[in-house]
């Protein structure tokens, strides 16, 4: 009957509750929404690339090797040469080996030479493969594939003509052998949605006039010719590798850093994940942190109201002690009614949680690429709740023992 | 030789933090059935008085005995269980959580008397059935005590007053906020039930033309009295 007359006390200032219990719902949803985006981003993160067992560079770090490899940012500082590659390829633990080419860019995007098989080994998200919105995957020498963020920044479709930049930001393109759109990637949400990816001798072939970085003054050889040569490439920036077996990974691993030849530096991609999101993650703690300030705010607003509601309920203080009520009785009542609130509002707030991530999963996934999985609240979210109510209970004592120390003074008669 | 429910001996009360100020009874009693009005107008300490005898503010000196029960002896919380199982309080107005239903206000006292709750029988059943002998209508039984009007809302604290018969009803200036046809006819409902259910009264007023109905009227001021200032 007491939790009845809570409730009914708790009914009867409906609208301040109510915007007490807003105001931690909201708090709540902001909290568990902050959470779900960052395990929603470590996972997107984490399954930038999967599949690939090994990436194979020249030596340097492992983050600076897996930032210009897999998310095209920054340059490489060496390349590996076509000799070591194809010692790496012909390795009896190599089940495939796919070679990328970087250095070149098409207006603020990365431009990539690899082979054929990148697009059949390149997974992402738990094994996700790459799949073709529009068009095929390049055929001929002048062919390319772009990412979505490419055909939707630059307005691309298929069969258009492209021209390829030397370097980066370069304002030297090469004209001479403008491209063809062949086809358009769906989007991924990994870096492969700026990238212009064309084959690994096309890159050779813009090349054939250039030396040293510049163009060869007077030089200009006829596609058709170029069409005939031999484009094998001297060298690679990087290649990925898939072994037969899991646990030759290692010994792999172990035998490329050890290569005499030339220093190379193969790293396990979810290894340098990791590293790199440690990095990354400081600024994923601070927001997490400035969340939980907005719960711990919307609570304090709670003891606010919970204080100033003390001087017109001194009447039903002394009513509750004139029937014989102890002040402790008094004051567990408060603390229920917080605790109350607060679990109305925690609730309320998990339920605006699901609504926005529904609303939100499909734009999210469009927009940014971040996967936000909507899935039964797991033991950590009810955790959140959980500490929620108990943060409430604690914090209404401090009114709590107000009234306490009210209902003690005032006895049965409201004193004026 | 009826036993007394009510007995105070040379009682001595000094309100906190006013130098001087000091209400002594040096002897008062009520005995079990008996009606007694005492009379005495707003600051001549009725309300400390009544606050002893409750238990809500203790004693600096002397006795509080109610149904022979010495209150100084009984710890804080002891205090509060003890009356709320041997004395029936009505106030003078606002005596209902306005958010409640009248069941439920009628309910409250029982909730924590368990004893009282054992001679309350089935307890809905003895509400409804006191609802009804104080001319309530059954309709407003689930009704929001807030809805009632005064007169009604008045009615209903004596119904919570007298479930479980307890051998005290206290009552302070229960008909102030009424008209003169209403304060008869509330008075009437009042005697009648705590006489059925053999509980002594013991009301608090201002007004002496109350006085005739009841067993006894004693004056405050002869019963208690004030020290003020001069330390």
């Amino acid at each position: 009957m007491i939790f009845r007359l809570a409730l009914a006390s708790l009914r009867a200032r409906a609208l301040t509750v109510g915007m007490t219990m807003l105001a931690i719902a909201l708090s709540v949803a902001l909290f568990l929404g902050v959470e779900k985006v960052r395990t929603g981003a470590k996972a997107s993160f984490a399954d930038t690339i999967s599949g690939t067992s090994l990436i194979v560079g020249a030596r340097s770090g492992s983050v600076q090797l897996l930032l210009y490899s897999v998310f095209r940012i920054g340059n490489a500082t060496n390349n590996v040469t076509w000799e070591s590659y194809q010692d790496i390829a012909a390795r009896p633990e190599v089940d495939w080996i796919v070679p990328i080419s970087l250095g070149d860019s098409h207006r603020q995007f990365r431009v990539m030479g690899t082979i054929v098989g990148f697009f059949e080994h390149y997974k992402y998200r738990r094994g996700r493969s790459l799949e073709m919105a529009q068009g095929v995957v390049m055929d001929d020498l002048f062919d390319a594939v772009i990412g979505a963020d490419v055909a939707a920044t630059l307005g691309y479709s298929v069969d258009d003509p492209i021209v390829v930049a030397h370097g980066l930001a370069s304002f030297t393109e090469h004209e001479d052998q403008p491209f063809r759109v062949a086809g358009i990637l769906e989007r991924t949400g990994t870096p492969v949605d700026r990238t212009v990816i064309v084959s690994l001798e096309a890159i050779e072939a813009i090349h054939v006039d250039w030396g040293n970085g510049a163009k060869t003054q007077g030089q200009s050889t006829p596609i058709d010719e170029i069409r005939q040569m031999d484009l094998e490439p001297g060298a690679v920036t990087a290649a990925l590798i898939g072994v037969k077996s899991p646990l030759q990974t290692f010994a792999l691993q172990r035998a490329i850093n050890e290569y005499r030849q030339e220093p190379l530096l193969a790293i396990l991609p979810g290894v340098a994940l990791q590293e790199l999101w440690g990095i990354v993650g400081i600024a994923e703690t601070a927001l997490l942190a400035v969340s939980a300030m907005v719960v711990v705010t919307a609570l304090i607003g709670m003891m606010a109201t919970l204080f100033s509601s003390l001087s017109e309920r001194r009447r039903e203080m002394a009513i509750f002690r004139a029937m014989g009520a102890t002040p402790v009785t008094v004051l567990s009542l408060l603390v229920l009614e917080a605790m109350v609130t607060a679990a109305v509002g925690a609730v309320l707030g998990l339920g605006l949680l699901y609504l926005g991530l529904v609303v939100a999963q499909p734009v999210v996934d469009a927009a940014f690429g971040l996967w936000l999985p909507i899935e039964a609240p797991g033991l950590r979210d009810m955790l959140v709740l959980l500490a929620v109510v108990l943060a409430g209970a604690i914090v209404s004592l401090i009114p709590a023992m107000r009234a306490y120390r009210i209902s003690l003074a005032d006895g049965m008669m409201v004193k004026t | 030789m009826t036993q007394p429910v009510l007995q105070l001996t040379d009682l001595h009360y000094r309100w906190p933090g006013r130098e001087g100020f000091a209400l002594s009874v040096p002897g008062f009693s009520v005995v079990a059935g008996e009606s007694v009005l005492l009379l005495g107008e707003s600051g001549s300490g009725k309300s400390t008085l009544l606050s002893l005898i409750c238990g809500t503010v203790k004693a600096d000196r002397g006795l509080v005995q109610v149904v022979g029960q010495d209150l100084a002896a009984l710890s804080g919380s002891g205090r509060d269980r003890f009356r709320a199982e041997q004395i029936g309080v009505i106030f003078q107005q606002f005596n209902l959580l306005p958010f409640g239903s009248v069941a439920d206000n009628i309910l409250l006292p029982l909730r924590f008397a368990p004893a009282r709750r054992k001679r309350a029988g089935v307890v809905k059943d003895t509400a409804r059935a006191l609802c009804q002998a104080l001319g309530l209508p059954d309709a407003l039984f689930q009704a929001k005590a807030g809805m009632l009007s005064v007169g009604q809302q008045q009615r209903v604290a004596v119904a919570r007053a007298l479930i479980g018969q307890p051998p005290l009803i206290i009552a302070d200036e229960p008909t102030s906020a009424l008209d003169a046809n209403s304060q008869a006819a509330f008075l009437d409902l009042l005697f009648r039930q705590s006489e059925a259910q053999k509980s002594a009264l013991l009301m608090v007023s201002h007004d002496p033309r109350l006085g005739e109905r009841f067993d006894r009227v004693v004056d405050l001021s002869d019963v208690a009295g004030i020290t003020r200032g001069a330390a």
